[in-house]
């Protein structure tokens, strides 16, 4: 069953990003980005991560997709054809692809519970968890308590993200005068 | 689309639960899935929807601009200084066990809790901010 949903759900994503690519109106690739990121979101739940699924959906799916709206208002809503061959991109995609592909040969299969992964710091922190931080969720203890430094430098990230899009975005635009040359100000 | 009735009294019915929704992800993270960052952009999505149905305007005047630009390092003030405590009495620097010195798992879970509340904070706050930065471009 689990085979099944997977597969049907991985063909969808791939059906998904080759209509992305053929599409021209940016709007509907927009949508279409939304799907892909639900469609994602049910792949982690099968998957068993269920708060990256609830990440993936409310980000990928929501605030993401307003933000790819808003920009389009703001812009172009139609992408016009590159006139140059496609042949290289195509070529270093496809030579990325299959050495990534490759890549996954080394490594333990999927879901192996003796994968280096699973021996080094896990079981520790599974079995202490509750003993020593009384958090039955394992995955908060681990972000919040074991690993807090880490997450503190993901929270400063978020941070830097904002204020770098405030600073961008935000603040009066400056406005020249056409015949003048010299910035005029208010609005 | 402030004047489609459908849309207006269907994000009016949702609106709440999304919160609620939100709030759970937070408080339960310590028991299921979820924790500050989910909530925190479940709560944003909130507004942003919101903002989408009645307009920019009315959702400033629910969350304002300035509030939730200086949340931004609020969150992250919290989460550092959320660690502080433990350097006084000689332990690693974001050890939670500090906040309960007689019996220290219980401490931590409160430090858990700290944290997390650091965390929405921050995540919440950026989400909106992007979207007001974008919003007032439009509008301009």
């Amino acid at each position: 069953m689990e085979v099944f949903v997977m597969t049907l759900l991985l063909t969808l994503l791939a059906v998904i990003t080759l209509v992305i690519i053929r599409q021209r109106s940016l709007f509907a690739v927009v949508i279409l980005a939304g799907i892909y990121s639900f469609l994602m979101a049910s792949v982690l739940i099968v998957l068993d991560a269920v708060d990256v699924a609830m990440t993936e959906a409310s980000v990928g799916a929501g605030v993401s997709t307003v933000l790819f709206l808003a920009t389009l208002y703001l812009t172009n809503s139609r992408e016009y054809p590159v006139p140059r061959s496609n042949l290289i991109p195509l070529f270093v995609a496809v030579g990325i692809g299959a050495a990534l592909v490759a890549g996954t040969f080394d490594l333990p299969r999927f879901g192996t519970a003796d994968a280096p992964i699973h021996k080094h710091a896990a079981p520790r922190y599974l079995e202490k968890s509750i003993e020593e931080t009384t958090v039955p969720n394992v995955v908060t203890s681990v972000l919040a308590d074991y690993r807090g430094f880490d997450t503190l430098g993901e929270t400063v990230v978020i941070f830097t993200a904002g204020i770098g899009v405030i600073l961008l975005l935000r603040g009066r635009r400056r406005r020249y005068s056409p015949e003048t040359g010299e910035e005029i100000h208010g609005e | 689309m402030r004047r489609d009735l459908i849309l207006r009294i269907g994000t009016k019915l949702i609106l709440p639960f999304m919160l609620v929704f939100a709030l759970y992800v937070h408080f339960h993270g310590d028991f299921g899935p979820g924790g500050g960052f989910q909530a925190g952009v479940i709560a944003a999505a909130m507004l942003i929807l919101h903002s989408i149905i009645f307009g920019v305007r009315t959702t400033k005047q629910i969350a304002p601009q300035g509030m939730v630009e200086v949340m931004v390092p609020l969150g992250v003030l919290i989460f550092a200084s959320a660690g502080l405590p433990a350097m006084l009495f000689d332990m690693n620097y974001l050890n939670y066990g500090v906040y309960d010195l007689q019996h220290q798992p219980h401490g931590h879970h409160l430090g858990i809790l700290l944290v997390e509340a650091g965390v929405i904070i921050t995540v919440f706050s950026t989400m909106l901010a992007i979207f007001y930065a974008f919003g007032d471009r439009g509008s301009s």
